[in-house]
């Protein structure tokens, strides 16, 4: 075997070493999705972020445009402070709001934001308090159990006194 | 039963010497690296017999693996209406676990035992001591381009396992059962993280890398100069490399992957 | 033991390599070589023979620094070799060539490339110069056409003729030879031993020889030591005072006599004990 064979084929393999990374890193995982570059951040207070976590998308109408940078508890206002990089390219009306949603029925949770109808954009740096909380399943049960109980109760005695409300 | 507590004693003691002849052995071959690197053609000339020449035994398993995976998992996952996750599934299967240690386990088999024969043949036919009387350190000139060469060898031999995994589940799943290839790379991509699932497995198969070429190389250095003691030697290599990689893939998967 | 002929020993400044009271073990429970003194002349031929166990390959080890004495002193080209002192090693061994027993040839490279390895490996040459040497040297063994084969090609008598041609291949100073005759035909052995004296008078190289093969090494050397299992130098002389000594251990060695002061049986119970027959 002549060195410059043996030196040409340890070439070939590490080319193919390279090639499968390469194809593994753009086709079989998100590298080629989301470019960190150009981003501003916006920092949004949330009563309860439920499942939300870091590297999560922040999407509006379905198209992901931005990611969730850090998540922090606010010690004075003991709200969660969920800080957004948003696409340079984005931007939304400062009376836009955010939600906490989940894709599908169990999968991961994201950052919703609903456009408003305001001229002013947010600018980078600003803080959102117009955001709604992730649904917590307790409240929902306890939810529906009290409006089942309300009609129940509407039905048989109007004025029967309304049993412990749930969490709100 | 003094006799059994000092049997006991000299047990640990001689395991502590072995501990301790590993790690002396280690260093000298980390230092030899240096001189090993300015022949940059003797490395090369190992990648080629130990990267290269597994290419086969790599590809073949790694397609044959991605088969199977994705037709277990997708009797799995299409009893939950979930089939379209075939691909997500199989990838993280592959790049975080089974591309790493099912490549180390069959690099062990192959290349360590070959590296492991060698040496302890060369050992035996005095061709390291004449290396040394010829005042050639055997050191940098046989074991260290080895050791580098296996580093470099196993990651990736192990992303191509993966690579060739993914590809032959795709196979399986959109072109045999018919899977929607759309959602089987979308659902995959949005699924997978760069740093997260394939650099961890990266960096896993550089850790494999170190232990099996280690082992390999010290057990065919130690070997009895003898056919029996080289066989023992190569058996041992197996062993050990097999058991150092799935205890090392534990610790390595616990301190990766546990979530934040 | 009677006191060894009158030889004329090399005088020190003569010698090229000296052996000091040499105590040597692995371990403290085994000493190979104990209080052993040689010495080996500038230019000459000298062998080293005894049976298999008596420490002579591990004195050639010693002089090639590869282990340390417990106590005594090699000397080596007038300098005390030092085991941990690896540049002198270096340049030591630089000057040194060894054939050992099997020949130790690398047996992933052709011919030509083991020879051609201490060039490589040691000197700038290119690779012009480098292959007109080989050649040389391969000449000189009579092995040139065979440049081109495997190591696996080799018979065995081929195969040292090499390893000898690799061991001259940077025209050492002192060349050593590890049981040059072992396992070889007759031809191949009257080679082997015509090739060592010839190389050693037209280079003008100091050769030391271990070796069991009395007839061959009387043949060749110019002065002989013999030791015997406990590591200790029996006898020296020329070829003619050792072949004309009295001494018995001498004298079974020589000859070859089965028995005599190293006795035939191993250390067993009387005969009658094992067979069960009353005496």
């Amino acid at each position: 075997m002549g060195k410059k064979s043996v030196e040409m084929l340890v070439g070939i393999f590490v080319l193919l070493g390279m090639a499968g990374l390469v194809f593994l890193a753009l086709k079989a995982a998100n590298l080629g999705t989301f470019s960190s570059g150009d981003t501003y951040m916006l920092r949004a207070y949330f009563d309860n972020i439920g499942a939300l976590k870091v590297r999560a998308p922040v999407r509006s109408a379905g198209v992901t445009v931005g990611r969730v940078a850090s998540i922090k508890l606010d010690p004075k206002l003991y709200q969660g402070v969920v800080e957004l990089a948003i696409q340079r390219d984005v931007q939304f009306p400062n009376d836009s709001s955010l939600r906490i949603l989940t894709s599908g029925l169990l999968g991961d949770q994201y950052v919703g934001v609903e456009p408003g109808a305001s001229e002013k954009m947010w600018a980078p740096g600003d803080e959102i308090k117009q955001t709604q909380s992730a649904v917590v399943l307790e409240s929902l049960i306890s939810q529906f159990l009290f409006s089942k109980a309300a009609d129940a109760g509407n039905t048989s005695a109007p004025a029967a006194s309304a049993p412990g409300g749930g969490k709100k | 039963m003094s006799d059994a507590i000092a049997a006991v004693g000299r047990r640990t003691l001689e395991v502590l010497r072995i501990l301790g002849h590993h790690a002396t052995f280690f260093l000298d071959i980390l230092r030899a690296c240096p001189a090993a690197l300015r022949r940059p053609y003797l490395v090369v000339a190992q990648i080629h017999a130990i990267g290269n020449l597994s290419l086969v035994i790599i590809l073949a398993s790694g397609l044959a693996v991605g088969f199977v995976l994705a037709l277990q998992m997708y009797y799995a996952l299409v009893t939950y209406g979930a089939a379209e996750s075939l691909g997500l599934i199989v990838n993280l299967s592959l790049t975080r676990e089974l591309g790493p240690v099912v490549t180390a386990l069959l690099f062990a088999g192959r290349a360590g035992t070959s590296l492991t024969a060698e040496i302890g043949l060369m050992k035996a036919g005095e061709q390291l001591a004449a290396m040394d009387m010829m005042a050639v350190d055997p050191r940098s000139r046989v074991l260290a381009p080895r050791f580098l060469a296996g580093i470099v060898s196993m990651p990736i031999l192990a992303i191509l396992f993966s690579s060739i995994g993914i590809l032959g589940a795709y196979v399986v799943a959109v072109l045999l059962i018919g899977v929607d290839a759309g959602n089987f790379w979308s659902i995959m991509q949005s699924g997978v993280d760069v740093r997260r699932d394939i650099g961890n497995g990266i960096v896993k198969s550089i850790v494999f890398g170190f232990i099996c070429t280690f082992i390999a190389l010290y057990q065919g250095y130690e070997a009895e100069a003898t056919p029996e003691g080289v066989a023992h030697g190569t058996t041992r290599t197996v062993v050990i490399s097999s058991l150092g990689v799935l205890m090392m893939d534990f610790v390595l998967t616990a301190l990766m992957f546990s979530t934040p | 033991m009677a006191e060894p002929s009158s030889a004329t020993v090399p005088s020190p400044s003569d010698a090229l390599v000296e052996v000091d009271h040499v105590v040597f073990g692995y371990d403290s429970r085994r000493t190979i070589l104990n209080d052993v003194s040689l010495t080996f002349g500038r230019g000459k031929v000298t062998a080293i023979l005894g049976g298999s166990g008596c420490g002579k390959t591990t004195l050639l080890r010693l002089i090639g620094g590869v282990h340390a004495t417990n106590s005594g002193t090699v000397r080596v080209f007038g300098d005390v070799v030092d085991a941990h002192d690896d540049a002198q090693l270096f340049a030591l061994r630089r000057r040194l060539g060894m054939l050992f027993q099997f020949g130790a040839l690398f047996t992933d490279l052709s011919v030509f490339d083991n020879v051609a390895f201490p060039l490589r490996e040691h000197t700038d040459l290119d690779e012009a110069m480098i292959r007109d040497i080989v050649l040389m040297k391969l000449n000189a063994v009579g092995l040139r056409g065979a440049a081109g084969l495997r190591i696996s090609d080799l018979s065995g008598g081929m195969a040292r003729r090499v390893a000898l041609a690799r061991a001259i291949a940077l025209d050492p100073e002192l060349l050593m030879y590890d049981e040059p005759f072992a396992g070889l035909d007759p031809i191949s052995m009257s080679i082997a031993a015509n090739l060592i004296r010839t190389l050693n008078d037209t280079t003008g190289a100091t050769s030391i020889l271990v070796s069991h093969d009395v007839d061959e090494c009387f043949s060749i050397c110019d002065y002989a030591y013999l030791m015997s299992s406990g590591g200790v130098v029996v006898a020296h002389g020329t070829p003619k005072q050792l072949a004309a000594s009295e001494d018995p251990e001498v004298r079974q060695f020589i000859r070859g006599e089965p028995d005599g002061p190293v006795r035939f049986h191993y250390p067993a119970r009387p005969l009658a004990e094992d067979f069960g027959v009353n005496a």
